[in-house]
């Protein structure tokens, strides 16, 4: 029992990231019809936003200690944060220890300016030309967006440390009842999925209940009646395309601390989302986010050893057999509007 | 009446044709009149480094990458001679090998096998390279070792820790100066033994590989001669980046020691993820739980941060060892580059070293004279203290660290601490051993 809670655990924090990542890509599927292959890479950028922040305020000035030496005999130099110098050793170790948190704000902007540019830049010139092409270009993108920050992070991955107050585990056996110290989870990824939910509830309520919503709404279910309105839809759909990779970017921020981000932690997660979406059903922002979460499950039921035992390798395979057996029963996939993507 | 055909013209074409048939079988076997492949016939040599530029292990790559260009330059008398002062055999002199300057080529493995043939491949029928060296993973360098055989080159292999590139893949043409995976488990026995005692409950996650085969394989049957009960073995996909659902299973498994079978960026998301679900404060049957990374290396400590404190594992050899040949390589290392260097770094040098050494000793390039010279060559001088290659297997036997990732680093290179030396002596293994048998070493290919 303890088992299957903490694989449902699992399974929800891993369904976080990729309903995440999938309804970014839902949205600027459902609005401008472009399939993005980049989006794994907005989702690296925001990760390494929160890499940039932490690295930001562990800018330090170096004193020479001449009592201790370096690893060739020279005196040592010791760094000292500026953030520390100017706010004190509490409050600038504070700033230092919460910069992930404090990367959320910081990666907004950020993620709206690229999304805005890569739209405006390249994407808008392909809105009209064949999904293979959109494909093709946007995974090139992806490519160079990663390669960008090889060049300056390096290859290997960088620990960005959750905040020291939220990085143990919370004992669910006591919590439920059960054996203490049989269900443990760590705090970060509670944190993590609870995060998950606002994000998401946060963009329905926006598409829901306000007027912007609703005329995006509109013109995701018919965009030439809504232009014919005298509405300038484009302009939405590009404001959209930076709010999911707003999205993107803040699930890759709050991934940072579970593990420690490298250039190529986009591509790992794209081509599991690309699935989330198409069992959820292209175009459905709901299906996305309960696609997300149900394969998340299963993956982790699946590299359960008692079933690994029955089934040798089926935690690798879970995912593309389950979305091959509903687009065989359902082949709009879960949630699936009629009409998309089927002309 | 007849009439010839003969004109000049046609009589200089069919002449032509003709000298062009005759000096055909020359011009193709040109080559084959040498004594072996790529045999140098100028006033330089060149040597082929086939790193990782590209990929997981790309920063490995690079550190190796430094190592040979410090190596050459060392060969070619420039700089201030590293090890080439501290290295018992005194056949180098700085002019080179053999008189001839030495210059290189690179190609990329991008860490996959088939990229790493097709790059060592084209060094040595493009470029001539003489020798082929380098690699990260033993996938990688098993399969470039198979292609040394066959084109009857040397290769002197980099970082690669997997008992089968001197065990059942071992080939008449490699060598490794590097340690493997049943070392690494003789090495740290003892010391886990010391440490967490003789009854104990090994949970094992493990890179679904040939090194990570070998070394869950070598681990297992080290610790279970303590007295060890091995609970679990599972096998994790090179490819994963989230390690929890594999961590999940343990906390309730019975286990109390976790042994992590992993490199690299695996290596740094699974610690992650053990610490994350707070394995290192728990205590299970009445002990602290406990991790162990039987290969460590600092670039990997570096990338899980504050997580590999107190953990221990094993390395081939580390940039705070204080003897003359360590101290010389940091410091020729550290003032060209500003940081010290890698165990990758480390080995790579040697091998250079080594190959030139041994070329040197033996007065020739072939690849039959230069693996004579190697073979059952005892030296000192390089970091390991003494050191043979063992002539049945091509493997080098030294001593091996145990270390520990350090509570208190002074710098960010500080990572890692030396806990213990293990002696050569206690890490040696008969050739015939069961988990290095299967191979057989054939004859030594020249090529050509």
């Amino acid at each position: 029992m303890d088992a299957i809670i903490l694989q449902i655990l699992n399974g929800l924090d891993k369904g976080s990231a990729y309903a995440l990542i999938a309804l970014g890509l839902t949205l600027i599927f459902g609005t401008l019809g472009v399939v993005n292959f980049a989006h794994g890479a907005l989702f690296m950028i925001g990760a390494f936003c929160a890499v940039t922040l932490s690295k930001i305020f562990n800018l330090s000035y170096e004193v020479i200690d001449e009592s201790q030496t370096d690893f060739l005999g020279n005196p040592l130099k010791v760094k000292t944060p500026y953030v520390e110098s100017w706010f004190g050793p509490e409050l600038g170790g504070a700033i230092i220890d919460w910069a992930v948190p404090l990367a959320i704000l910081f990666s907004i902007p950020i993620m709206i300016a690229i999304g805005f540019i890569m739209e405006r830049g390249l994407i808008k010139h392909f809105y009209k030309r064949p999904h293979a092409d959109q494909i093709l270009v946007t995974f090139g993108l992806a490519i160079v967006l990663q390669e960008i920050i090889k060049y300056f992070y390096g290859a290997n991955p960088i620990p960005t440390p959750a905040p020291e107050a939220l990085t143990g585990s919370f004992d669910f056996g006591a919590f439920l009842g059960f054996q203490a110290n049989a269900v443990i989870y760590p705090y970060w990824r509670l944190v993590y999925f609870a995060f998950a939910a606002v994000i998401i509830g946060g963009v329905f309520a926006f598409l829901q209940f306000t007027t912007f919503g609703m005329v995006v709404r509109a013109g995701m279910a018919d965009r030439e009646t809504v232009g014919l309105l005298g509405i300038n839809i484009d302009r939405r759909f590009t404001i959209m395309f930076g709010i999911a990779a707003a999205v993107a970017g803040l699930a890759g921020v709050m991934y940072a601390p579970i593990n420690s981000p490298n250039y190529h932690m986009g591509m790992d997660f794209l081509v599991l989302s690309f699935v989330v979406v198409v069992v959820g059903g292209m175009g459905s922002l709901p299906g996305a986010v309960l696609a997300g979460f149900l394969l998340g499950i299963l993956e982790s039921f699946a590299s359960m050893n008692e079933i690994k035992s029955i089934f040798p390798g089926i935690d690798q395979i879970i995912i593309y057999l389950v979305a091959i057996i509903i687009l065989l029963t359902r082949p709009r996939g879960l949630m699936g509007r009629k009409g998309v993507m089927e002309d | 009446m007849s009439k010839s055909n003969l004109t000049r013209r046609g009589l200089l074409k069919t002449s032509a044709v003709a000298g062009a048939g005759i000096a055909l079988p020359t011009i193709f076997t040109a080559s084959s009149a040498a004594a072996y492949t790529n045999e140098p016939t100028g006033s330089s040599v060149t040597l082929g480094f086939n790193v990782p530029q590209t990929g997981p292990y790309a920063d490995e790559g690079a550190d190796e990458l430094r190592a040979y260009e410090l190596a050459v330059e060392h060969l070619n008398g420039g700089g201030d001679g590293g090890m080439m002062n501290t290295f018992s055999s005194k056949a180098l002199d700085g002019s080179g090998i053999m008189g001839k300057k030495v210059e290189f080529v690179t190609g990329d493995t991008q860490t996959k096998s088939d990229a790493a043939r097709a790059s060592a491949k084209s060094m040595i029928e493009k470029d001539g390279a003489i020798m082929i060296t380098g690699g990260s993973s033993s996938g990688v360098a098993i399969a470039v070792q198979g292609l040394c055989q066959e084109a009857g080159v040397i290769f002197m292999a980099g970082l690669t820790h997997s008992n089968d590139t001197t065990g059942k893949d071992k080939k008449a043409n490699g060598f490794r100066h590097f340690f493997n995976a049943y070392m690494s488990g003789a090495a740290l026995a003892p010391v886990l033994e010391k440490l967490y005692g003789s009854d104990r409950k090994a949970y094992h996650l493990t890179a679904d590989y040939t090194w990570g085969w070998t070394q869950e394989e070598s681990i297992v049957a080290s610790t279970e001669a303590l007295g060890w009960e091995t609970v679990n073995t599972v096998k994790t996909p090179l490819a994963a980046t989230d390690f929890s659902s594999y961590i999940a299973p343990v906390l309730n498994s019975g286990a109390d020691v976790l042994v992590l079978n992993h490199y690299g960026g695996n290596m740094v998301n699974s610690l992650t993820n053990a610490v994350q679900f707070g394995l290192r404060e728990k205590q299970v049957n009445g002990k602290n739980f406990e991790i162990v990374v039987p290969l460590y290396s600092r670039l990997m400590a570096k990338g899980a941060g504050e997580n590999v404190k107190g953990i221990h594992g094993s390395t081939n050899w580390h940039w705070s060892l204080q003897d003359d040949a360590s101290k010389a390589f940091v410091k020729s290392f550290g003032e060209k580059y500003g940081f010290p260097p890698s165990q990758a770094a480390h080995t790579v040098y040697c091998q250079t070293l080594l190959y030139a050494d041994a070329c040197q000793r033996a007065g020739t390039f072939n690849p039959c004279g230069v693996a004579e010279a190697l073979e059952g060559f005892e030296f000192d001088g390089l970091g390991n203290g003494k050191t043979l290659y063992r002539a049945e297997d091509h493997q080098c036997f030294k001593d091996v660290l145990v270390v520990r990732g350090k509570e208190n680093p002074t710098s960010e290179f500080d990572l890692l601490e030396v806990v213990e030396v293990t002696p050569a002596a206690q890490v040696t293994y008969e050739p015939d051993h069961p988990m290095f048998a299967g191979g057989n070493l054939g004859t030594c290919n020249p090529g050509a």
